[in-house]
C-alpha cells in the first residue's frame, strides 16, 4: 500500500494506538489481507512493538494475516443455517470454484469458508461476500455467485436484492410501537435531570437485555458516583449469541430511539462521550448509521450543546471484526482500546475502571431503547408492564422450524407456548432458550414463562421440531464454543476443544458411554473454573441435551464399553497408499474383519432405531 | 497484622490489598499455580490456584483476601479440578518430560507429580509448532508452552523490551516474537534478560548449559513443589528459575 494511503488513515484515526483495531479493519477492507510489511509499518507509526500489532491481528476472525482471496465467502454456520441447507450450498460453491472449503484458489481468487452465526437466522442460509451480508441463499444464488466471481464482478456490484436484509417484526408491544419522534425521549430526560431519571430507572426495575439481567439504575448510578477524567457510555452492539437479532433491527430501524437512549445514559452517569461497538458481521449498516448520527449533529440532536440545553455528548462507532467473546463487557472495552478481546481479571469492574481505565457503562442496544421509553413514560407505567421481578417486554428473535420466524415484542411472563403458537410451530421438540450459551428446554418444560426468574434470555430463541437430530445441535454449539473461545483461561480454552473432539468422535462411530461422561466431566470442570461468562455457560446447552434429548447421543454409540478414537487400520491409509497395496495384508486382519462386522449391525440398529440422523438437517 | 482468613481451617495473616496467593504465600503455604509469580502483576488464567471461597470457586491469585474467608485449597474436588486442568495442558502441547532438559526442573511436571496425575487421559491434540533456534544464546521450544504470558510480562514490565506477546486466538493461541522475520535472533532479547529466566516450563532454554545439574538432584527432584513456598517462592526466586 502506498504511504500516503496508511498516512490518511492513521490521520483520520489521531495515531492513537487504541485505534488499532479500527485502522486494521480499514486496512483489511482495502488490501484483502494484513501482509506482514504492513503490520510493520503500523507497528512504526504507531510506535507499539511489532508483536502487539500481530496479537490484534491474529485474534480476530475477519483479519487475515494471510492472503484470503480476492473474494472471501463466509457462509454462517449456525445451526439454523444448517436447518435450511446452508452445508450443501457451501459444497456446491467449493465445486463450481473448484476449491476446498477453508483453502485459497490457486489463481489467489477465492476462498470459502464458515463463520458464526451472523444474525440472519430468520432469513438464512447466510453468508459474508467480503464482509457484505447475502441472506436468502438458494441453488440459483450460488450458481450465479460462482459465475460473478469467475468473471470478477465486484461484490459492490452484484444483484442488490441479495444483499436486501428484513426486519420480521411480528409481534409489538411498547418499544416496537413507541411512536416517539426523534429527540422527544432525550427532551424529557433533560427536563427530568438526572437525578429525577435515575429516580425513574430505578421505579421502573429496569433490568439489563443482555442476558445477565444486572439493575441498569444500579449499574448508572455506580458509574456516576465513581471518580474519573471523563466517564463513558458503550452500546453494546456486538450481538452474537447465536439466533439472536433483535438488535439488528432496533439498529436499522429504531436507531433514534438507541441514540436518545445512549445521550440520556451519558446525561445519567456524566458522561460526554459515547460509543456504539458494532459487530463486523453488521457492517453493512455502518454508513446508514454514520449519516444519522450525522443528521442529528445538525438537529441540534446530537454533540455541542444538545436541544439548546448546554449537554455535549457525542456517539462513535467502533467495529468488530468476528469475535464473539466481545460481547463480554470487559472483552469488548479491550477491543475498543485496539487489543484482543480477551476478557479483564474483574473486580475492578467497568463501572469504575472501564476504557481507559475510566468509569463506563456498557448497555444493551435494548435496554438503551427502553431507557428512553422510561425517560418519556415513567418507572410506574413500566413496572406495570412483566412481571414484579422481570418488568417490561423483551425483544425475541424467534428462528428454526417456526412458520414465521422474525422479531416478537411479547411482556415478560410470556410462556414459552405462547411464543411458539404465535411463531406458528408445530411438532416441537426442543427450544434454545438463550441461543448456544443457555438452556435448552424439551416439551414438558413449554409451560414455564420467559422472565429472569424463570427462563432467562437475551432473546435467542431457536426452536427444533421433531424431526431435528439434537445431536448435531449440540455438536454445532460445542465447535461454535471451541472457535470463539478466546483462549485466555485453560478450562475454556482447551475444554472447548477436548468437548467438540467428543463430539466429533461420536459422529465418526466412535463413541461409548465413557466419551458422554467425558462431556458431563467437562461441563463441571468448566462451571466455575473458567475466567468468563462464556467458559461458564459454554456446556449449559449442551448438558441439557444430554439429560434431554439422551437417546439422540446414545443411538451414536458404538461399543458399550471403552472405544478409542484413534482407528490403527486407518493410520496404515498412508503406508497403503506410499506402497501401492490394499490388499488384506495391508490391512489389520482380525481388528478389520471384526470392525466390519461390527459397523452395519451398529448402523443398521441406528436407522431402525431412528431414522432421523445428520443428513435430515438439510432439506 | 490484625486481619486474618482460614485456608483449610489454619489461620493466615495478610496485609490489606493482598490476594489469598501472595496471603497463603508470605505464610509457607502452597496453593497449586502456575501462571501467578510473585514478582509480576497476577494473570490469572491457568485457573490452577481455583479454590473455594465460601463455597463459590474464585482465582486466589487475582482475589482479594478478607477478613473471616473460610477458604477450600487442598481438597479432592479442588485437586481433582487442578489434576483435569494439568492433563488438558498436557494434551494441548507437546510435553514429553524424559527428552526435556527441563525435566526436574519443571512447574509444570512438578505441580502434575504434586497433583497425583498419572496419565494426559485426553486425546493428544500434537500441534505443529516449530522451535525457534535462530538466537546465538538461547532455544525457544514452542511445543512446550502453557500461554502463562510470564516472558510477556517479564520483557515488557523488567526488561522493558515487549520481545514476546500472545497471537491467535482459542486452541490456536500461541507466543510470538517481535520481529519482522518472527525470529528471535533479531530481536534484542538477551541470554541475560529477565524473561530468559522466568519460565515455568522448558520453552526459554539457554544454550550450552544443558544437563549442568544433573537429572535425580534437580530442584524438584529434592523436594516436591508444595514444599517451596516460602523458601524459594519469595518474591525474585520464583519458581522456574531453579537450574
Amino acid at each position: 500500500m502506498a504511504t500516503a494511503e496508511l498516512e490518511d488513515i492513521l490521520e483520520r484515526h489521531r495515531r492513537d494506538p487504541l485505534q488499532l483495531l479500527q485502522i486494521l479493519i480499514e486496512l483489511q477492507a482495502r488490501d484483502g489481507w494484513l501482509a506482514p510489511a504492513t503490520l510493520g509499518a503500523l507497528a512504526d507509526a504507531l510506535g507499539m512493538p511489532r508483536a502487539r500489532v500481530e496479537s490484534t491481528a491474529s485474534f480476530y476472525s475477519f483479519l487475515h494475516t494471510r492472503p484470503a482471496g480476492e473474494y472471501r465467502i463466509l457462509f454462517s454456520d449456525n445451526i439454523t443455517d444448517r436447518m435450511l441447507g446452508n452445508q450443501a450450498l457451501m459444497q456446491a460453491l467449493c465445486d463450481k470454484l473448484w476449491l476446498q472449503p477453508g483453502k485459497v484458489s490457486e489463481d489467489g481468487l477465492v476462498s470459502v469458508a464458515t463463520t458464526s452465526c451472523t444474525g440472519m437466522c430468520d432469513q438464512g442460509p447466510a453468508l459474508l461476500a467480503n464482509g457484505r451480508t447475502v441472506t436468502r441463499l438458494t441453488p440459483e444464488r450460488i450458481d450465479e455467485m460462482a459465475h460473478l466471481i469467475r468473471r470478477r464482478v465486484p461484490v459492490g456490484d452484484w444483484p442488490p436484492e441479495w444483499f436486501h436484509v428484513e426486519d420480521n417484526i411480528r409481534r409489538r408491544d411498547v418499544l416496537l410501537d413507541h411512536g416517539l419522534a426523534p429527540g422527544a425521549a432525550l427532551a424529557a430526560a433533560l427536563e427530568r435531570g438526572p437525578t429525577g431519571l435515575l429516580s425513574e430507572i430505578e421505579r421502573s426495575a429496569l433490568r439489563g437485555r443482555g442476558g445477565a439481567g444486572f439493575g441498569s439504575d444500579i449499574k448508572w448510578r455506580s458509574c456516576r458516583d465513581a471518580w474519573g477524567d471523563a466517564h463513558y457510555v458503550i452500546c453494546n452492539a456486538d450481538e452474537g449469541e447465536p439466533g439472536t437479532f433483535k438488535d439488528r433491527v432496533l439498529l436499522s430501524s429504531y436507531f433514534d430511539l438507541v441514540v436518545d437512549g445512549m445521550c440520556i445514559a451519558g446525561m445519567a452517569i456524566g458522561a460526554n462521550k459515547g460509543f456504539i461497538y458494532l459487530r463486523g458481521e453488521y457492517r453493512y449498516l455502518l454508513d446508514r448509521l454514520e449519516t444519522r448520527l450525522a443528521q442529528r449533529r445538525e438537529q441540534g440532536l446530537l454533540g455541542r450543546n444538545i436541544l439548546g440545553r448546554g449537554f455535549t455528548f457525542d456517539i462513535e462507532i467502533h467495529l468488530g471484526a468476528g469475535a464473539y467473546i466481545c460481547g463480554e463487557e470487559s472483552a469488548l472495552i479491550e477491543s475498543l482500546e485496539g487489543k484482543p478481546g480477551k476478557p479483564r481479571i474483574r473486580p475492578p469492574f467497568p463501572v469504575t475502571n472501564g476504557y481507559r481505565g475510566q468509569p463506563t457503562t456498557v448497555n444493551n442496544v435494548e435496554t438503551l431503547a427502553l431507557a428512553a421509553l422510561i425517560a418519556v413514560h415513567g418507572g410506574e407505567w413500566f413496572r406495570a408492564i412483566g412481571t414484579p421481578a422481570s418488568t417490561g417486554t423483551k425483544l425475541l428473535s424467534v428462528s428454526g422450524d417456526v412458520a414465521r420466524p422474525g422479531i416478537y415484542e411479547f411482556p415478560f411472563g410470556v410462556s414459552v407456548t405462547e411464543v411458539l403458537e404465535a411463531a406458528g410451530a408445530r411438532d416441537t421438540q426442543a427450544v434454545t432458550s438463550a441461543g448456544a450459551a443457555g438452556h435448552c428446554l424439551a416439551a414438558d418444560e413449554f409451560g414455564r414463562r420467559i422472565a429472569f426468574e424463570d427462563v432467562a434470555t437475551g432473546g435467542s430463541i431457536m426452536v427444533f421440531d421433531a424431526s431435528r437430530d439434537m445431536f448435531e445441535v449440540a455438536r454445532n454449539f460445542a465447535h461454535f464454543f471451541a472457535h470463539e473461545s478466546c483462549g485466555f483461561c485453560t478450562p475454556c480454552r482447551v475444554g472447548t476443544a477436548v468437548n467438540a473432539r467428543l463430539l466429533d468422535k461420536l459422529a465418526a462411530d466412535h463413541g461409548s458411554p465413557y466419551d458422554l461422561d467425558e462431556i458431563a466431566k467437562m461441563h463441571r470442570l468448566m462451571q466455575g473454573a473458567s475466567h468468563c461468562g462464556l467458559g461458564n455457560t459454554a456446556t449449559i446447552a449442551i448438558d441439557d441435551m444430554l439429560a434431554k434429548f439422551r437417546p439422540a447421543f446414545e443411538r451414536r454409540l458404538h461399543s458399550p464399553d471403552y472405544e478409542p478414537a484413534f482407528d490403527l487400520d486407518a493410520a496404515l491409509s498412508q503406508a497403503r497408499r506410499m506402497t501401492g497395496r490394499d490388499d488384506a495384508g495391508a490391512h489389520l486382519g482380525d481388528n478389520h474383519e471384526a470392525l466390519a462386522e461390527a459397523r452395519p449391525h451398529a448402523q443398521g440398529a441406528h436407522s431402525s432405531a431412528d431414522p432421523v440422523s445428520a443428513k435430515d438437517l438439510q432439506p | 497484622m490484625n486481619d486474618s482468613f482460614l485456608l483449610d481451617g489454619e489461620d493466615i495473616p495478610f496485609t490489606p490489598g493482598q490476594t489469598v496467593m501472595q496471603a497463603a504465600a508470605a505464610a509457607g503455604k502452597y496453593i497449586p499455580h502456575l501462571c501467578w509469580h510473585p514478582d509480576f502483576a497476577a494473570h490469572g488464567s491457568c485457573k490452577l490456584c481455583t479454590v473455594k471461597i465460601g463455597g463459590r470457586f474464585a482465582t486466589s491469585c487475582t482475589v482479594r483476601a478478607a477478613a473471616g474467608q473460610e477458604v477450600e485449597n487442598r481438597t479432592e474436588e479442588l485437586d481433582a479440578k487442578r489434576r483435569t486442568l494439568l492433563q488438558l495442558l498436557f494434551v494441548e502441547g507437546n510435553h514429553f518430560c524424559p527428552s526435556c532438559e527441563k525435566s526436574g526442573d519443571c512447574a509444570l511436571q512438578a505441580t502434575a507429580y504434586e497433583m497425583g496425575m498419572l496419565t494426559p487421559h485426553f486425546d493428544h491434540f500434537y500441534p505443529d509448532r516449530p522451535v525457534d533456534a535462530s538466537h546465538p544464546d538461547v532455544l525457544l521450544d514452542f511445543n512446550r508452552c502453557i500461554l502463562c504470558e510470564l516472558c510477556v510480562r517479564a520483557s515488557r514490565d523488567v526488561d522493558g523490551k515487549n520481545v514476546f506477546a500472545l497471537a491467535g486466538r482459542g486452541t490456536r493461541s500461541h507466543l510470538v516474537v517481535n520481529s519482522d522475520t518472527g525470529r528471535l535472533a533479531d530481536t534484542d532479547f538477551a541470554a541475560t534478560d529477565r524473561a530468559a529466566a522466568v519460565c515455568p516450563v522448558g520453552v526459554i532454554l539457554k544454550k550450552r548449559v544443558g544437563f549442568a545439574v544433573p537429572i535425580g538432584l534437580r530442584t524438584y527432584d529434592r523436594k516436591p513443589i508444595s514444599a517451596g513456598m516460602g523458601a524459594d517462592d519469595k518474591a525474585g526466586a520464583g519458581i522456574g528459575e531453579a537450574g
